[in-house]
């Protein structure tokens, strides 16, 4: 089965056509990632104008990639929820009308399954068709349910139980900041700029190597800053704003020692980790690669031991990633680490994939197709709309 | 010796103001509960101050005090989530309407025209509650009557909420929650 996606719920656009869910055939993205730099993260107006001047070159783009006619593709699907309002009625009502112009079948998608659904996307090429009964079935590199999949991205920090396709039972989340926007938040606070997570990562692998190279602990030094850990045991709930104010502080203390503080005291000297800046600056130079080590580490370490509990405590085979933060080299390392001496299998999608895109989309609707499943021209956009938990 | 006052309430030529100092962050919640349980249709609530200074606490307990059930948590990436308030026990007797909450994150909008165009003025003259953190990126942009809520850091727990209401709604809204709030700062 060959399904067109389309994903415009924040700041990409992309189509894509994938075959039985798998195989890609094309997949082509927008990015505004530049426009929005200047912002400090999306800003939604300006997001859905340029969604609007970039969808229908993208849409064409990923046919002729592809190699594809109308005639061929079996099925056309949008996102529609969770994202930005204006951003998502601008590919829905694109995926609709296409839909309706050309006579295909058509399905809305959920764009937060649709990032779960990036790890069954797969690099090599499509095998000869299959029937939709087989592609149906598990297949070699499929992962396998149960599942525990951890979802993080900007908006959201998710450990969720997978038993089947569709049957997705909540066991944790973020109880004020989520992963990816305490990376961005104190990506700014240092100067490093947007999106977060990469460049804390590039400046952490900076840290690592130099101190690789004069053969000395990195951990050691890092754990100077003692960054606070939220690990609210007995839940599967995260806590990311805690770490977030204490780098806020750290950095505070560390530039910002000649502003006086309302009580009086030295800006520098109300916090721990105000104090903690300041002795750092004043042994010399604040090292803000060795600070991005030590936060990417405090962010890590919360996600993966609590992943690895709850892989533990629901006897799952597989752990999975999703979302923008999944594509972090520190996480996928330290996941590992955390799974492989339990037996557990771990997947998470290659880079691409990780970031929003049209692939995933078409690889969701493809099992939901599959199961007989459509939408009406009068499905709407939902900006809020979460996983379907079960009750 | 003086004693250290934790509620203070000035009255000025029609904006009145209270400032409390929250000893932690369960504090902040309590007092941000004893707000939520006093709002209505309609009220605007402004909330200013750096990041970590707990705008996304208060509002949490502001939600709890409007018998909103759902997890609130930071709105920054999608710049505003929605929540209904449950029926209270007092709205079903005079068979009032649950409340809605909206709460914005104008963190990453330097440019009030951007609200302006996003169609978020709606929701500040609509029919649930508006609290907005990072008011202070558009400042021009709100009504004169309103509470205003600036939080600072004091140390690691502590933190200052000043409170300035303008506006008879405000003021009066502001004097009820100083007469809840003792109990609050006193535990």
């Amino acid at each position: 089965m060959l399904v067109l996606g389309i994903e415009s719920s924040c700041d990409e656009t992309g189509a894509a056509v994938v075959r039985d869910g798998r195989y890609l055939l094309s997949n082509v993205v927008a990015s505004q990632i530049e426009i929005h730099n200047r912002y400090g993260g999306v800003v939604p107006e300006v997001a859905s104008r340029q969604q609007i001047a970039a969808i229908i070159p993208v849409v064409e783009t990923a046919l002729a990639q592809a190699s594809c006619s109308w005639d061929d593709l079996d099925a056309i699907s949008a996102t529609y929820g969770p994202g930005l309002a204006g951003s998502l009625l601008v590919g829905l009502t694109v995926g609709k009308t296409l839909a309706l112009a050309r006579n295909k079948p058509f399905l809305g998608v959920n764009h937060l399954e649709a990032h779960l659904y990036a790890n069954w996307l797969r690099d090599e090429p499509a095998p000869a068709e299959d029937a939709v009964e087989a592609a149906l079935r598990e297949q070699p590199g499929d992962p396998l349910f149960p599942l525990i999949c951890l979802v993080i991205s900007g908006a959201h920090s998710e450990i969720v139980l997978v038993r089947e396709h569709g049957d997705y039972q909540l066991l944790g989340r973020t109880r004020d900041d989520a992963a990816g926007e305490a990376l961005d938040k104190v990506s700014r606070v240092l100067g490093l700029g947007y999106p977060g997570g990469p460049a804390i990562q590039r400046m952490a692998q900076q840290a690592e190597d130099a101190y690789v190279e004069q053969k000395k602990s990195v951990k050691k030094a890092r754990n100077v800053y003692r960054l606070p850990r939220a690990w609210l045991r007995g839940t599967y709930d995260f806590s990311f704003s805690g770490v977030k104010t204490a780098m806020l502080h750290l950095a505070e203390g560390a530039t910002d020692a000649t502003r006086t503080h309302e009580e009086g005291k030295p800006s520098t000297q109300y916090t721990r980790y105000t104090r903690m800046g300041e002795q750092a600056a004043q042994a010399g130079a604040p090292d803000v690669a060795l600070l991005a080590s030590g936060f990417q580490e405090a962010i890590v370490d919360v996600l993966a031991v609590k992943t690895r509990m709850a892989a533990q405590e629901y006897q799952v085979k597989q752990v999975i990633l999703a979302g923008g933060v999944a594509a972090n080299l520190s996480l996928r390392a330290r996941m590992r680490q955390e799974l492989q001496p339990l037996g557990i299998r771990l997947s998470y999608p290659s880079i691409d994939f990780c970031t929003d895109n049209a692939a995933m989309i078409a690889s969701a609707a493809f099992f939901h197709l599959s199961l007989g499943e459509r939408h009406g021209m009068e499905l709407d956009v939902q900006p809020g709309l979460s996983l379907p938990f079960r009750k | 010796m003086r004693e250290e006052r934790d509620v203070d309430l000035s009255v000025q030529d029609g904006s009145c103001s209270l400032e409390v100092v929250s000893q932690r962050a369960s504090q902040t919640q309590r007092i941000g509960m004893a707000l939520g349980g006093l709002l209505q249709a309609g009220d605007l609530i402004l909330l200013d101050g750096q990041l970590g200074a707990g705008k996304t606490t208060f509002t949490q307990g502001l939600a709890k005090g409007m018998h909103v059930t759902d997890v609130v948590n930071s709105p920054t990436f999608t710049l505003l989530k929605e929540y209904m308030g449950s029926q209270s026990r007092d709205q079903k007797e005079s068979a009032g309407a649950p409340l809605a909450l909206y709460h914005f994150d104008l963190y990453r909008l330097d440019d009030p025209d951007e609200i302006v165009d996003l169609g978020f003025e709606d929701y500040f003259y609509g029919s649930g509650v508006c609290v907005v953190e990072w008011a202070g990126n558009a400042d021009e942009l709100w009504p004169a009557d309103r509470l205003y809520i600036r939080l600072s850091t004091v140390d690691e727990t502590k933190r200052r909420l000043l409170f300035v209401a303008t506006g008879q709604r405000y003021c009066e809204l502001l004097q009820q929650l100083q007469k809840n709030m003792y109990a609050i700062t006193r535990s």
